[in-house]
């Protein structure tokens, strides 16, 4: 299919139709608004479910119940609107339920403001629920690859019932680039939900129930293992990155979502004076690439973590580096996009420092 | 020819600067050009400030943000106080000078001035401004030939809006040939 120019938000909301949504739970909240939007005219015109819902709390435990029922699941919302979710998104790891949610990220913390951030890579990665449990998470790059993944997210929601976060700043919401939302994406092979709640269906003959709470410890540690073995299966196969001009690189900057593109102008701008300077890409946020610190060559000295926060993703790469390499930070805070110059100026106090 | 090209629309809110802005980005995705839009957002309301930001390549855009722009379109005093200084050298501005008097321009850019308002109330609509202004911008950069253009006014403006694409291709013939 042609591409077609549509703006982050709206072209969310279609991949989530596309990759098979059955219903959308969410509450408004900037800079997502056009997410709900969309899907409140569209979702109904594919006979689908969209609710808006009395606040973030109900949304995320309608999302509960009918990913419970066997329905593929999407809410959306941003930063603030996130933090009220974590509950919900604990108990849905607990019970082990499918859903999506794309979080469009602004500045914090408390209701902060609405311009981009990067600012809860912690709250993304960690999560802010309760428990041992991790999200699936994904920060992309480009509209096009956003789209791709949130198509794809459904999938691997109910291929590791669990919930999904696509995970962008507030520019990739409100930014118009042309899209390809048919574009060829992996496709998981499922198993029907035989977990889900749905009455006596089929030949099951029993009603299956829908609990985060074992009251025996010993129910509960075997409970946490089996989610264990989850998620060592997605630090094994879904770690996601993408390596740039790494080859030959001196310094590589480690940067993710619309960070990373601000940084491959910096990289085209700095190879111009004949600095080698490459970017590893993180594409999945949890599990967090460590595979792709293993790739970089040994010429790399240097690595420079560049994120809207304060140094969050930075203690990833603390513990993925093990004292390997030189690290450096620079983030930008509060909405504020770093810019590739910026970047630039930073990458060359590394070269400095090195030949001292 | 090898198409690179970032401009930045700024205006009131009302005056059409994010529609300007769009219709580039629709152009260029017709021609199977890489793009993105980026609008300014926040607690902004008709008549405070808006500007949106488009980059335009055959290849991959890079920083989506544009922080020094090829060309500057301003609808207002505020917009060309604020994105003047940001233009690169040898770049282009492009001033509706509808209620700006005796401004002192840099002197290594070229600056085209219209009274867009004037031109568009002659052509009997007041909002049609902008497009004026996307005309004198498109036949000053050659970015986009008038076609291209129209093809997106037919595409965007449907239904109740069908009655606005003439008026519009006026106002970009107007803006053209302000600039020829």
């Amino acid at each position: 299919m042609a591409k077609v120019l549509m703006k982050g938000n709206e072209a969310m909301a279609l991949a989530a139709i596309k990759g098979g949504c059955d219903a959308f739970f969410g509450y408004p909240i900037t800079p997502q608004n056009e997410v709900p939007e969309y899907l409140s005219y569209h979702m109904k015109e594919n006979n689908r479910v969209f609710v808006q819902a009395e606040s973030e709390v109900a949304a995320i435990n309608m999302v509960y119940g009918a990913a419970g029922a066997g329905a593929r699941v999407l809410t959306s919302s941003s930063s603030p609107g996130i933090a009220l979710k974590q509950e919900g998104i604990s108990y849905m790891a607990g019970s082990e339920l499918p859903a999506v949610i794309i979080n469009v990220m602004r500045g914090g913390p408390g209701l902060g403001g609405i311009q981009p951030s990067q600012g809860d890579y912690n709250q993304v990665t960690r999560g802010g629920g309760n428990g041992d449990y991790h999200v699936l998470s994904f920060g992309p790059e480009t509209l096009q690859e956003t789209v791709d993944l949130v198509r794809h997210a459904f999938d691997l929601a109910d291929y590791y019932r669990n919930p999904v976060m696509i995970a962008v700043d507030g520019l990739i919401g409100q930014m118009m680039e042309p899209v390809d939302l048919d574009n060829k994406i992996a496709s998981m092979d499922l198993p029907t939900k035989e977990w889900a709640s749905n009455g006596k269906s089929g030949e099951r003959g029993r009603l299956n129930k829908i609990v985060s709470l074992h009251l025996d410890p010993y129910d509960l540690e075997k409970h946490n293992l089996k989610l264990k073995k989850k998620y060592d299966e997605m630090v094994e196969k879904e770690q996601r990155y993408e390596l740039i001009n790494t080859d030959d690189a001196d310094i590589v900057i480690v940067a993710y979502g619309t960070v990373a593109r601000v940084a491959r102008s910096t990289v085209k701008t700095l190879r111009e004076e004949g600095i080698k300077v490459g970017i590893l890409r993180p594409i999945s946020l949890w599990p967090f690439p460590e595979k792709a610190f293993e790739k970089l060559p040994e010429s790399v000295h240097s690595l420079l973590t560049v994120e809207m926060s304060l140094g969050q993703m930075h203690q990833d790469v603390r513990i993925v580096n093990e004292g390997k390499r030189n690290l450096a930070f620079y983030g930008r805070a509060g909405g504020v996009v770093p810019e590739a110059d910026e970047i630039a100026d930073e990458v060359r106090k590394l070269v400095k420092g090195a030949n001292a | 020819m090898a198409k690179h090209e970032q401009v930045i629309v700024a205006g009131f809110g009302g005056q059409g600067v994010m529609l300007m802005g769009q219709m580039l980005a629709y152009a260029a995705t017709n021609e199977g050009l890489n793009t993105v839009w980026i609008p300014s957002y926040g607690p902004e309301t008709r008549g405070g400030t808006a500007n949106c930001s488009v980059a335009i390549s055959d290849s991959m855009i890079n920083s989506p943000v544009v922080t020094k722009p090829d060309s500057v379109i301003a609808m207002n005093l505020p917009s060309l106080q604020k994105f003047e200084p940001k233009l690169s050298k040898d770049g282009l501005l492009i001033v509706n000078v509808a209620a700006i008097k005796d401004y002192d321009y840099r002197d290594d850019v070229r600056v085209i001035t219209i009274d867009a308002n004037k031109e568009a109330l002659a052509l009997g609509n007041l909002r049609v401004a902008n497009m004026i202004m996307l005309g004198a911008y498109i036949q000053a950069t050659g970015i986009f030939d008038k076609e291209a253009i129209v093809a997106v006014f037919k595409k965007s403006f449907t239904g109740d809006k069908a009655r606005l694409v003439d008026i519009n291709i006026k106002a970009l013939e107007t803006g053209m040939k302000i600039v020829d």
